[in-house]
């Protein structure tokens, strides 16, 4: 591993004020007042929650698409532990950062949306949990995997301060955790998608299907590469740095080739369950499933070709696209394509779209004051 | 270095992994359940029906619910649908000029809603904390405030759309109907059941009243029968005889003495459906009607569960956790060898 000459990280430093971290502050705010009054008169004081949609986008963005764009450590750590690609190093521990704070995050949304959260240890109080619940395996495996990305992350925050015995003895266990990391997000990010499953035909053909593990499993994968190409393509502009390329190259390889199976599954298990024709009625459904194959098969157009995936431009647009692929397929999965019968609509209210706001706003906030004052990004003279 | 055999040779190991996991766990279906033999449950015919609500009122009382409103005057318990306040319903269907009763152009017909007491409820599936139950014996699905959580997985998951949650409050709770249990150890038996007064919901062993459902479909249309009211005689008998064994309360005293409140009328014209009788495996309420079940709001649904086949995947994947620490296990052979460099590099350059 000695032959990759890796910058060690470092902090990059500069200021912790300005435009993008004050509007940040100013969303974090607003969702602070919005949820300090969905906590005095209940969910229907801030939400369009009916019992049509009992879930909106606090469970469908916040902790389903949420949780995916943030398995970029998880994608990342993949493949410099487990397939020993010790050239992507220098990509851990800013993937790691995103996923720790989409994650911590996420479980934080949660317990905004639970009606009646001080009765959540129920979920880990052996003697009412419910193993036949998928819901109870995520949430298990999602507070699990908070905990374990904390420690994996904990050396970045030993070596700032110093504490070099306890960065040793957290390194001996490391592999194990390393380990873990990587299966608890397989184990959730399949099961986000059997959360569907129990809801029968209520949820439209298109997203039905007993392949939904596979789907969102493989999806969670490509959307971490993918997410993984939009941070560094987005870091690297707004510290003023060189785009790691010889990096992202490789990777997105690696990610398109996920894809092609993800797409193979995707198509073969509409086209299999006879659910095809329901693609081409006219329907809101269709269209958006469309919508969603598109983004799926453009970034195969976009970079299949090698000197094409030396563009970071195009590197960069794809990754967003795939984000946004994925995202679609879970919206429709949960609110689009989810149908209770009777005449209940759901269209999430401003204040429900400010805390979700508020939720990315607390992530990027985040990212920006750790990597700016604890070793994340690899070591370099930034422009400042 | 070999760091392409260092690939492969994750690859391989995870790969073997993920196959002893599927080999260790046959891919064993979990079947639809079936009701249990001593199953309490509601007949709800709709051709006996005369809508007059009583029945959603008896709700309301014995479930110490508000009224709800829908109406300028709030004057009347109005409520449009079931909800966190409101665990029953009769749904009126009306076509046309509205002609005749129990006739789908032309006509009107009523439908009851409240829970089906699913032999298999997707319900109970989903919870996450076990506030869903089925009971054993008598099948009755019940809910428990106290280790609710409020994620309404239950709201998303039961087909017929039964559970609600009470937006309006800082601390609202599901609401369904649990088919009078807590009345139960007094003797009383479904308060619907108990105030209707042509029959049309009738109280009993969901078995007998299969039974019932079965005698009435075969009646000529205007033919003179007799009709049972409140409860079915036999689920009576049966509580009183008393179990020795000496399991619940309820059984061993049984329901509360009632006179015969059967009467004679004509018999309608009914579909050749009992609803509930096949429907994701059986449901504990069954219902009869003239008209289409689908046109009435009950959903045409398959006889497996999709709570059987939720399961069957969950169950495959991480029965008894062989799978996930199949796959650990090949993770940590693998990240040992492969973490390590790592440490001591980055440790050096970092000194
Ligand atoms: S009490 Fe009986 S007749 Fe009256 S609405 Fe209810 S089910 Fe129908
Ligand atoms: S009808 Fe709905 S709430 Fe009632 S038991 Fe079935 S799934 Fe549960
Ligand atoms: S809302 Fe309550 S009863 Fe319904 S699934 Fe969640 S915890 Fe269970």
């Amino acid at each position: 591993m000695a032959n990759h000459q890796h910058a060690a990280p470092a902090p990059v430093g500069g200021s912790l004020v300005n435009i993008v971290t004050l509007s940040c502050g100013v969303l974090i705010a607003l969702m602070a007042a919005i949820l300090m009054v969905r906590f005095l008169f209940g969910l229907g004081a801030v939400t369009a929650l009916n019992d049509g949609y009992p879930w909106g986008i606090w469970i469908a963005v916040d902790v389903v698409i949420g949780s995916a764009f943030a398995c970029g450590g998880f994608s990342v750590a993949m493949l410099v532990y487990i397939f020993n690609k010790g050239e992507y190093h220098p990509l851990v521990r800013p993937a790691l950062l995103a996923s720790l704070f989409g994650y911590t995050l996420a479980g934080a949304g949660v317990m905004f949306d639970l009606g009646r959260w001080w009765n959540v240890w129920n979920m880990f109080w052996p003697g009412s949990i419910n193993p036949n619940s998928v819901m109870f395996e995520v949430a298990v495996c999602i507070s699990l995997y908070i905990v374990v990305m904390w420690i994996e992350f904990s050396p970045v925050v030993m070596e700032q301060f110093g504490k070099r015995d306890m960065k040793k003895k957290v390194s001996k266990a490391m592999f194990f955790i390393i380990a873990l990391g990587t299966v608890l997000p397989m184990m959730h990010q399949s099961s986000l998608g059997t959360l569907l499953v129990v809801m029968g035909g209520q949820v439209h053909p298109l997203w039905q299907t007993p392949a939904l593990p596979l789907l969102y499993l493989l999806s969670a994968i490509f959307m971490g590469y993918a997410v993984v190409l939009f941070e560094s393509c987005l870091t690297s502009t707004a510290y003023r740095r060189k785009i790691e390329t010889q990096m992202l190259t490789p990777m997105a390889k690696i990610m398109l080739g996920i894809l092609a199976v993800f797409i193979v599954v995707r198509l073969g298990d509409v086209i299999v369950r006879g659910a095809l024709p329901k693609a081409f009625v006219p329907s809101v459904e269709a269209l958006m499933f469309w919508l969603e194959m598109a983004c799926f098969i453009a970034p195969l157009i976009l970079i299949g070709a090698e000197a094409n995936r030396r563009n970071p431009a195009k590197l960069f647009l794809a990754g967003v696209l795939l984000m946004l692929g994925g995202a679609l397929m879970r919206l429709s999965g949960f609110l689009i394509g989810y149908e209770t019968g009777g005449d209940f609509n759901y269209f999430p209210t401003l204040a429900e779209v400010l805390v979700t706001a508020g939720m990315f706003a607390a992530e990027v906030l985040g990212y920006i004051i750790i990597t700016r004052r604890f070793p994340v990004l690899p070591r370099e003279e930034a422009i400042h | 270095m070999g760091t392409r055999r260092d690939f492969l040779k994750g690859v391989l190991a995870s790969g073997a992994a993920a196959t002893a996991g599927a080999v260790a766990v046959p891919a064993a279906a979990r079947e639809t359940r079936s009701r249990p033999p001593e199953a309490l449950g509601l007949l709800y015919d709709g051709t006996l029906c005369v809508g007059c609500k009583a029945c959603v009122a008896a709700c309301k009382e014995a479930n110490n619910n508000p009224a709800e409103f829908s109406t300028v005057d709030h004057l009347w318990d109005t409520p449009l649908d079931t909800s966190g306040y409101t665990f029953n319903l009769i749904k009126m269907y009306r076509n046309g000029t509205m002609d005749a009763k129990d006739q789908e152009t032309n006509g009107y017909a009523f439908m009851k809603t409240s829970c089906m007491h699913c032999a298999d409820p997707s319900c109970v599936s989903a919870c996450p904390v076990s506030a869903m139950t089925k009971d054993p014996e008598t099948g009755v699905v019940g809910y428990n405030p106290d280790k609710c959580i409020g994620c309404r997985y239950c709201v998303a998951a039961c087909p017929f759309g039964i559970p609600k949650y009470q937006y309006d409050s800082p601390t609202g709770r599901i609401g369904k109907c649990e088919l009078c249990r807590h009345r139960h150890k007094d003797g009383h038996y479904s308060a619907c059941a108990e105030v209707c007064p042509t029959g049309a919901t009738l109280f009993g062993r969901t078995e007998d009243l299969l039974a019932e459902a079965k005698r009435r479909i075969a009646m000529k249309p205007g033919e003179l029968n007799r009709f049972p009211r409140g409860r079915l005689r036999p689920a009576q008998e049966k509580m009183l005889q008393g179990q020795p064994d000496g399991k619940g309360e309820r059984k061993r005293k049984g329901w509360r003495h009632e006179p015969d409140q059967s009467y004679e009328t004509p018999a309608g014209k009914y579909l050749q459906h009992v609803y509930g009788e096949k429907e994701y495996g059986g449901t504990q309420v069954l219902k009869l009607s003239g008209v289409n079940f689908e046109k009435l709001g009950m959903p045409n649904l398959p006889p497996d569960a999709a709570a059987a086949m939720s399961e069957t995947i969950q169950h495959n994947l991480y029965g008894n956790l062989i799978m996930p620490f199949a796959v650990l296990g090949a993770m940590t052979w693998v990240a040992k060898r492969n973490v390590k460099p790592e440490d001591e590099s980055s440790d050096k350059e970092g000194s």
